[in-house]
């Protein structure tokens, strides 16, 4: 089934078209894949991929880290990579109630701020880098 | 359209509803005897600084409202002082039954605005600038003649349906990271939002000083933080969305001490 955002006339910086299965979004968004070392960078960059905020993860330069959700540590051994990948670009999909925000997703929200409005959190290619990145993290903390 | 087909759409209306009601359902409240106040998570030496008048900055503001109380002015050349007296005596309580509904104006207005209309309807003099200097002062003065005492907002036919927009507000999701207050006030109260401890939200203690403003500020500004920070559209300054949460804010917190003017990190 593909996500109701898609019916929306494109725009440059809509979500384009995926396709859901079961928990997961098994191809990639951008048809390619992810780069690990900036996925790392987005998950790290506290106003970019907002990631730390909730989570604690094995980033350790980064010392204030959140404690609201999951340690990301093991997180690649945890999940496939489509459930990765679903995760990040809709977490409500997985959790209805979940607080994790849906990174690419444009509709179903209210009030977005000027600046934000009608663009999703990440870009198709920073998801792909995040979840080649998370696909690094085989440990648990 | 095939049978079917309306059987298929009205079944994915009722689970978008169903979505739409858990959401709200998920908030949950915080047991009265649990609440504590932000107070409560900072360090020993923060705490310090708000309970001696000697170091805690908002001091400065409260010696300059005092000054102002007793400043006449407007086409009325009337002081605060000219009508209400000595505010030690007069504001004491006052601020911990704020915001409050105006019987005119038959909706919540918060202590600023309650200056504002006095400033304007008494004094007849213009406006102070919102979250400006001398707004704050006035307020900080008459809201620490109620430090320490029991915060007295109370859900009566006149506040109940101000109280309940306020916490429909509140529970909603707003803004691109699809956040609610409660989502992190209720839910996730105590936990650490990247380093900082997540308050229960409880406004006992404004206008107040933020090490990190390094300055006084108002519940508005507050709230607007938290709004931009859910990178949801702030409500226009003044609008009547601050004044139904911060009633519902102060409904809440009814019984906690007031600590106005606080110090926060
Ligand atoms: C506002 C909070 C919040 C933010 C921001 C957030 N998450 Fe989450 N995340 C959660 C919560 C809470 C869970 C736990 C499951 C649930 O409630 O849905 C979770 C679960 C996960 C999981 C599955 C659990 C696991 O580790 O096995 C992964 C992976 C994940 N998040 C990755 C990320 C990444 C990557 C980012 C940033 C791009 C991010 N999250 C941003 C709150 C958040
Ligand atoms: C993503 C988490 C989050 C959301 C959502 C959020 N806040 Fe906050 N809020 C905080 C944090 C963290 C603080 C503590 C100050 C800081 O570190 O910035 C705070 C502080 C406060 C305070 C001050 C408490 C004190 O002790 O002085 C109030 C009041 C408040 N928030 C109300 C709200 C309201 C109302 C909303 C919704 C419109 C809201 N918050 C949404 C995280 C959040």
């Amino acid at each position: 089934m593909l996500a109701l955002t898609m019916t929306a006339p494109a725009l440059a910086m809509d979500p384009q078209p995926y396709a859901v299965v079961g928990d997961t979004i098994p191809l990639s968004l951008t048809g390619g894949r992810g780069d690990p070392a900036k996925g790392r960078s987005i998950v790290a960059t506290r106003t970019q991929g907002l990631c730390l905020l909730c989570h604690s993860g094995p980033i350790p330069e980064e010392r204030l880290q959140g404690t609201l959700a999951p340690n990301l540590a093991g997180a690649g051994s945890r999940s496939t990579e489509g459930q990765l990948r679903l995760r990040i670009v809709d977490a409500s999909r997985v959790n209805p109630d979940t607080i994790m925000p849906p990174y690419y997703r444009t509709d179903g929200l209210e009030r977005v701020s000027k600046s934000f409005a009608g663009k999703p959190i990440l870009t198709a290619e920073e998801i792909e880098d995040v979840v080649a990145y998370l696909l690094t993290l085989r440990e648990a903390p | 359209m095939s049978r079917q087909g309306l059987v298929a759409l009205a079944c994915l209306w009722i689970a978008g509803l169903a979505g739409l009601v858990s959401w709200g359902g998920q908030a949950a409240e915080i047991p009265l005897q649990d609440r504590q106040s932000g107070y409560q998570l900072m360090t020993p030496e923060t705490r310090a600084m708000q309970d001696d008048d000697a170091a805690n900055p908002g001091m400065l503001w409260v010696l300059d409202g005092e000054a102002l109380w007793q400043r006449k002015d407007g086409r009325a050349n009337l002081s605060c002082a000219d009508c209400h007296g000595d505010a030690r005596q007069s504001m004491k309580g006052v601020a911990a039954r704020y915001p409050a509904v105006d019987p005119g104006l038959q909706k919540p207005v918060d202590l600023e605005q309650r200056i504002e209309m006095c400033r304007t309807e008494k004094q007849q003099a213009p406006p102070l600038r919102a979250e400006g200097k001398d707004l704050l002062a006035l307020a900080a003065y008459v809201a620490r003649q109620s430090k320490g005492m029991p915060i007295a907002v109370v859900e009566d036919d006149h506040t109940r349906p101000f109280i309940s927009a306020g916490r429909e507000i509140y529970e909603r999701r707003q803004g691109q990271l699809n956040l609610s207050c409660a989502n992190c006030h209720d839910d996730n109260s105590g936990k650490r939002l990247a380093g900082s401890p997540i308050p229960q939200a409880h406004p006992t203690g404004y206008p107040l000083y933020r090490l990190e403003w390094q300055t006084l500020g108002s519940l508005q500004r507050r709230l607007r933080n938290c709004l931009v920070g859910m990178r949801a559209e702030p409500y226009a300054p003044g609008a009547p969305e601050y004044a139904e949460l911060e009633l519902y804010l102060m409904w809440r917190a009814r019984g906690m001490p007031m600590e106005a003017p606080g110090v926060r990190p």
